[in-house]
């Protein structure tokens, strides 16, 4: 079966003067539906050049990015507007709601941008919202409501739209460590109801919560497999020591 | 995304911001009220104007010697009515006119601002004048230079009690007999108005005053021989002066003509400097979008995030421009309204007479369609740089 995101020698690089950074370097990697994967690595190791171009938000300088067996590298802006209107749900650090409109408004703009007739949006967007345990909270303005509120409504957000993968940078990232494990339950509990999850992280404690586990390192993928065999959060320390030790 | 959708959000926003959107509005609200207020005040203008010269007769001539100029002849009242005749295709009555000065009196009370006038016997038809009672100047009184006059309705109703046909009054020390009462002209007469007046025969108020005969007026038979009646007339007058400078023929249609276009040349230029102000509001919005946009680049990014074209970001913006000027011009129109009508009765009471100031409808159709039109086309370039927005720069912004 062909996978819904696949990565054929992928790179990105960024041109900036006479330097050229590679982001990406020839990444191959395959994700199945249903999949609960973490993307990890420290700080410039190329996790959100990879994001961007799962999200559609950028395409890759070279190779192949294949999304449910559609290539992201030929289309234009309009497609690519298209595509992450239907197939993706973002959650961000930053919970990026937007300020002037209530929760219950915010979860429907990604319908609204489908086409979704009004009547039919707010009754997706009310579930979506009774699904993170917003339900009686829905003309709230974000401003009114915690981190963590605020980060369910982004997850109802990306969720409303029914996508085929529900992309997490940095979910937790703004949130206290109790909140932020909410969160990632509500991420599992999403795998478990059949979502493909990838989430992006730099903190290892929280990239062992998915199955699998992809770890990247100046644009390399240094691991790719289950997130509880030892090298998946080893191998990096092991470096890490190593270079200390020279 | 539909069309409503993004009214409703360009709603939304400016609801969340009352006072900028009223601000950023206030340079189209200004201008559009001006440029009403302004139309609406040179349509009034031309309007009295047209109306002050119909009631002069607007199928009048006026012929002036001055007998300026290298000439030392004149032109005799003769020769003028046989002027008249002979073109009587065109030009239908004459009367010599001879302005009078120092006053009349009536029973010892001097009256200042009474005008007499000499005229010739079909004056009153050229000025349509009804006489209401007696009668009119006639051709006997003229030959044989009699005291005998005229008054208008203020006259007899305010010294004669309503019945001066047979009283006296002087004019110039002489004493004149009331032969005939003018119907009132206006449902008020007063003062120094068109019924505070004395007509006396021509040659008695050229004797009386111990002038010549120079001015003429003369009724056409339509006004549309303006131009013709206005070319046999001087025609004749320089073959007789041999010198153009010594009379001069005025058709009151082609003054009337003239000074409508000098009006709408008026109108034009003021509404034009007014025009400038809309540009100057349509720049403020502009400004105040780039400034709205770069303050909302990161909800850009994030509606880019879910989905929305770049389209839909341009109709966005272009709708939110269009939506606040459109509504500067509509708080425009209504101040301009306001304003006209407290300039409407300002004016008619200075005057003294009715003055309306109305712009019409097709002038504020226009306005509302400029100022909508200055948010799409000052909106644009904003909206174009939201549309453009990089995504994933856009989301990190802050
Ligand atoms: N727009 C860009 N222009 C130039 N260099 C970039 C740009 N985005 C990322 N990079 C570089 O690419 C590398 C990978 O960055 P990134 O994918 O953001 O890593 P991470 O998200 O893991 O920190 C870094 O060296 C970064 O400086
Ligand atoms: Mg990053």
């Amino acid at each position: 079966m062909s996978a819904l995101i696949e990565f054929q020698k992928v790179s990105k690089i960024y041109k900036m003067g006479d330097a050229t950074v590679v982001a990406a370097n020839e990444i191959s990697m395959r994700i199945q539906k249903g999949e609960f994967v973490s993307i990890v690595g420290s700080s410039g190791s190329g996790k959100s050049t990879c994001m961007n171009i799962i999200g559609c938000l950028d395409v890759p300088t070279s190779g192949t990015y294949l999304l449910d067996g559609r290539d992201v590298g030929s289309m234009n802006k309009n497609e690519l507007a298209e595509i992450r209107n239907k197939m993706l749900g973002f959650i961000f650090q930053q919970y990026n709601l937007l300020p002037k409109l209530n929760i219950l408004e915010n979860v429907e703009v990604p319908l609204m941008y489908r086409g979704v007739p009004r009547a039919k949006r707010h009754e997706l967007a009310k579930a979506a919202l009774e699904k993170v345990g917003l339900g009686d909270k829905l003309r709230h303005r974000p401003s009114q409501l915690s981190g963590g509120q605020q980060q369910r409504v982004s997850i109802a957000r990306a969720l409303a739209g029914d996508p085929a993968v529900i992309l997490a940078d940095e979910p937790t990232g703004a949130l206290d460590s109790r909140t932020g494990r909410e969160v990632l339950a509500m991420l599992q509990e999403l795998h478990n109801q059949g979502h493909t999850v990838v989430l992006i992280t730099h903190d290892n404690s929280i990239a062992v919560e998915a199955e699998r586990i992809i770890r990247l390192e100046d644009g390399n993928v240094v691991y790719d497999g289950p997130s509880d065999a030892p090298e998946a959060v080893v191998t990096a320390r092991k470096r890490e020591k190593g270079a200390v030790g020279q | 995304m539909k069309i409503t959708e993004a009214f409703t959000l360009a709603l939304k926003n400016i609801r969340t911001s009352k006072m900028r959107t009223f601000l950023t509005m206030l340079g189209i609200i200004i201008g559009v009220m001006a440029v009403i207020v302004i139309v609406g005040l040179g349509n009034g203008l031309s309007n009295y104007v047209t109306e002050s010269f119909s009631s002069l007769g607007t199928n009048t001539l006026t012929v002036s010697v001055s007998g300026r100029g290298s000439s030392t002849r004149n032109v005799s009242v003769d020769q003028m009515y046989e002027l008249v005749d002979e073109n009587s295709e065109y030009l239908e009555y004459i009367s010599p006119t001879v302005n009078v000065s120092g006053g009349v009196r009536i029973d010892g009370e001097q009256l200042y601002y009474t005008s007499t006038t000499g005229v010739g016997e079909d004056y009153f038809k050229i000025k349509n004048y009804t006489v209401a009672s007696g009668r009119g100047i006639s051709f006997g009184d003229i030959d044989q230079r009699k005291s005998v006059c005229v008054i208008g309705a203020y006259l007899n109703d305010t010294y004669f009690g309503g019945s001066g046909v047979g009283e006296t009054l002087r004019v110039g020390g002489r004493m004149f007999t009331v032969v005939g009462v003018l119907e009132a002209s206006s449902s008020e007469p007063e003062e120094g108005g068109t019924d505070d007046a004395v007509y006396i025969p021509y040659s008695t108020a050229a004797r009386l005053s111990g002038t010549t005969i120079n001015s003429y007026t003369i009724t056409m038979r339509s006004e549309d021989y303006a131009s013709e009646s206005k070319a046999v007339l001087e025609d004749a007058l320089l073959e007789i002066f041999g010198d153009s400078d010594s009379y001069s023929v005025i058709s009151m249609s082609e003054m009337l003509e003239s000074m409508t276009s000098m009006i709408n040349v008026l109108v034009y230029v003021l509404a034009g400097i007014a025009a400038i102000s809309l540009l100057v509001g349509g720049i403020g919005i502009m400004n105040i979008m780039l400034v709205s946009v770069t303050e909302r680049t990161r909800e850009i990014g994030v509606r880019k995030s879910l989905g929305a074209k770049e389209r839909y970001i341009l109709e966005q913006f272009i709708i939110e421009a269009a939506v606040t000027s459109a509504l500067g011009g509509s708080l425009g129109i209504v101040l301009g309204y306001g304003l006209s009508a407290i300039a409407s009765t300002v004016a008619s009471s200075a005057i003294g007479s009715s003055f309306t100031v109305d712009p019409g409808l097709s002038a504020v159709m226009l306005a509302f369609g400029i100022s909508a039109g200055i948010g799409v086309l000052f909106g644009f370039l904003p909206a174009r740089k939201a549309a453009r927005l990089n995504p994933i720069e856009a989301l990190h912004f802050d």
